[in-house]
């Protein structure tokens, strides 16, 4: 289970989030919406783990341990996984040998054995296939010359491989088309589990067509303003967000 | 005080002339020794040294080897293998039954003793720098390799030099002869173990029309105060191809120069290379390619990664002649820095005197990138882990152009155990 509380955050002297709090239970899909610029990635990224935010005040909670004090690849290992809007294209790693490197660094980190190449190859090709993720695009190095739709696929490849305990979509839908959009949708839908809870953060409603929450998050303004179930996010398509940014002011 | 040094490494040299002027190829040693002291030993006003004072750096000169055995070093390749150590050829550190028929195998001491003509005449393209010249003046030893008009080779032939032992100056040239047609792997591998070590080889390819040679060179890591320069210098007639990597563990001063001239139509030339640098290592990599005829094509792709004191340099010069019409060039140096005291002087130049060619060239110098290491520690990678991954990374954007899996699978573990080094660090 996630428990953000009372979350503050600042990069230098700006306030980006300013008293977040939710709750994903176990097998949850929580989906945060909200109009741009409202710190709906900072959330994602101070999950992760990244540098150069300033957590001023609050706790971040999976399974009633702080995230906060973990180095990023804790984090990972704990079972994180953040799908990013932007996936960066590393020229010269190969792809095979980063989904490897890193599935054996998380395993190392929960004291697990490492998989050896023939299953890890299984492991692989099943992913692939149903994410129609081809072998070329497995030989190229990471992300490098991949379409918008491409890399989103092979985000959600990578969380298929990496079993995440939570998973976070940080506007997985952007730069996709419809059909990419229902591949990748596909995939995170065949991940849904009892035990693994998905924050997915967009701006709009069509992905949850495909990816349909439990639970829905106005965000505005650094915080959580409304929750409520699927409905939410159709009345939200409506009426846009100008009541909570109103609210807000 | 200067002028007294100076006048030391001068009488220095000199004797070493007197000591080698009688030991074969007497006209070429003359002639390139005269060449060597009207210029001298390059400081930073000679524009091509300008980042690498040799000059200062070999204020005092180790007596010159005398050939003193050493035990051959590990293995790092599988090759037919053939050891130049502390300046002489040893046949009974070299497989010399293990080459195939189509080569032709001799030490240089003997082939100079014995003036053989082709040979001397092979053996000294032209070349303006003053330390090439010094090591045609003062040469000792060498291999010299002859494959026959066609002769295709399959198992890679490796060229050893080793400094070993006590300090010492130490001149050894090589010279690969390849016929029309003829196709071989050569290794190169320097190995430079001893304290105070000082190293002016040569490596001197000639290739015959349509020879084509792959070269995968392996500098391992000298001492602190070892001084080597390394020239390479090619002639490659028309359709012929060298394409050649080299992977430079840093350690003192070094200088790798390679020279080039495309004599022939078509010919096709790639100088790539990595280089590893960390301590107070000085690596300086300065290229010049001639395009004399047309439709020749030449690349050249470097990498330096630069940690703690170290300093690299990438010099390349791409010069096409009046001649060398549809000239395809590209040239590119990129850098990472890994600490705050690392640098790195990138000077990338052309000079085009043909009107119809393509030639472009690009440098950049830079660091770690954040997103790259984020990305992969939310993955799971600890944060050295990430890193190195992504100096390999970019170590294979270069290493990548070696063509034989077998010589690029150890040059990658020679970066892995660079890399393992650098995380066993505090």
């Amino acid at each position: 289970m996630l428990e953000i509380k009372n979350l503050h955050v600042s990069v230098g002297e700006r306030k980006i989030l300013n008293g977040l709090s939710l709750t994903v239970k176990d097998g949850e899909v929580a989906a945060i919406m909200g109009p741009n610029g409202t710190g709906k990635s900072t959330l994602s990224y101070v999950i992760a783990g990244r540098e150069g935010y300033d957590v001023t005040d609050g706790e971040v909670l999976l399974d009633g341990e702080n995230l906060l004090q973990l180095d990023p690849h804790e984090r990972a290992a704990k079972g994180v996984f953040l799908a990013f809007q932007y996936p960066v294209e590393i020229p010269g790693v190969a792809t095979m040998t980063f989904l490897k490197a890193a599935l054996n660094a998380q395993r190392r980190s929960r004291g697990e054995p490492e998989l050896q190449t023939p299953e890890f190859m299984k492991r692989v090709k099943e992913a692939s296939t149903k994410l129609g993720v081809s072998q070329d695009m497995l030989r190229r190095p990471l992300n490098s010359g991949f379409s918008g739709g491409e890399k989103k696929r092979m985000e959600v490849l990578q969380m298929a491989l990496l079993e995440p305990q939570l998973g976070i979509l940080d506007e997985t839908d952007s730069g996709l088309d419809i059909d990419a959009l229902r591949v990748v949708s596909e995939g995170v839908n065949a991940l849904r589990a009892s035990d693994r809870s998905f924050l997915v953060i967009t701006h709009y409603q069509r992905l949850l067509d495909y990816i349909r929450p439990d639970t829905v998050h106005v965000m505005a303004q650094g915080r959580i303003m409304r929750s409520g179930g699927p409905q939410l996010a159709r009345e939200l398509e409506e009426r846009g967000y100008k009541d909570y940014i109103g609210e807000a002011a | 005080m200067s002028v007294m040094t100076e006048t030391t490494t001068q009488a220095t040299l000199s004797d070493f002339f007197e000591t080698m002027r009688s030991a074969g190829a007497g006209e070429l040693r003359s002639a390139s020794w005269e060449a060597f002291e009207l210029k001298g030993l390059p400081n930073r006003r000679v524009e091509s040294w300008h980042y690498t004072d040799l000059k200062q750096a070999l204020r005092s000169v180790a007596p010159l080897s005398r050939g003193t055995p050493a035990a051959a070093p590990e293995r790092l390749f599988d090759a037919a293998r053939l050891s130049v150590v502390n300046g002489a050829f040893r046949a009974d550190l070299s497989d010399l039954a293990a080459l195939p028929p189509g080569v032709d195998v001799c030490s240089l001491r003997e082939a100079l003793t014995d003036g053989d003509a082709e040979i001397i005449a092979a053996l000294a393209p032209a070349c303006e720098d003053a330390v090439v010249a010094l090591n045609a003046a003062l040469m000792q030893d060498g291999v010299v390799l002859r494959l026959a008009p066609g002769v295709e080779i399959a198992r890679p032939i490796e060229i050893a030099t080793i400094v070993a032992g006590e300090a010492q100056s130490c001149f050894t040239r090589s010279l690969v002869i390849a016929g029309a047609g003829a196709k071989a792997t050569i290794i190169e591998t320097a190995v430079g173990q001893g304290a105070g070590a000082q190293e002016n080889q040569a490596l001197v390819f000639a290739l015959h029309a349509g020879a084509e040679i792959d070269h995968v060179g392996c500098v391992k890591a000298a001492a602190e105060d070892a001084v080597r320069v390394h020239s390479l210098l090619a002639t490659l007639d028309a359709k012929a191809a060298l394409n050649s990597f080299v992977l430079i563990e840093g350690g003192g001063l070094l200088r790798r120069q390679n020279f080039a001239r495309l004599q022939g139509a078509h010919a096709r030339l790639a100088f790539n290379g990595a280089s590893l640098l960390r301590g107070r290592a000085h690596a300086d990599t300065t290229l010049v390619v001639v395009h004399a005829k047309p439709h020749g094509q030449s690349r050249e792709k470097f990498r330096a990664i630069v940690d703690e004191s170290a300093t690299g340099v990438f010099q390349g010069k791409v010069i096409v002649e009046p001649h060398a019409q549809k000239t395809d060039g590209a040239m590119q140096s990129k850098a990472l820095l890994l600490s705050d005291a690392a640098a790195m002087n990138n000077k990338p130049e052309l000079e085009i005197f043909a009107d119809d060619v393509t030639c472009g060239h690009g440098a950049t110098c830079g660091r770690l990138d954040r997103d790259h290491l984020f990305y992969l520690q939310a993955r799971g990678l600890p944060r050295r882990d990430a890193e190195a991954l992504l100096i390999e990374g970019f170590a294979n954007e270069a290493m990548s152009e070696v063509a034989d899996d077998r010589l690029r699978d150890a040059l990658t573990a020679r970066v892995h155990r660079w890399l393992a080094e650098r995380g066993a660090q505090p």
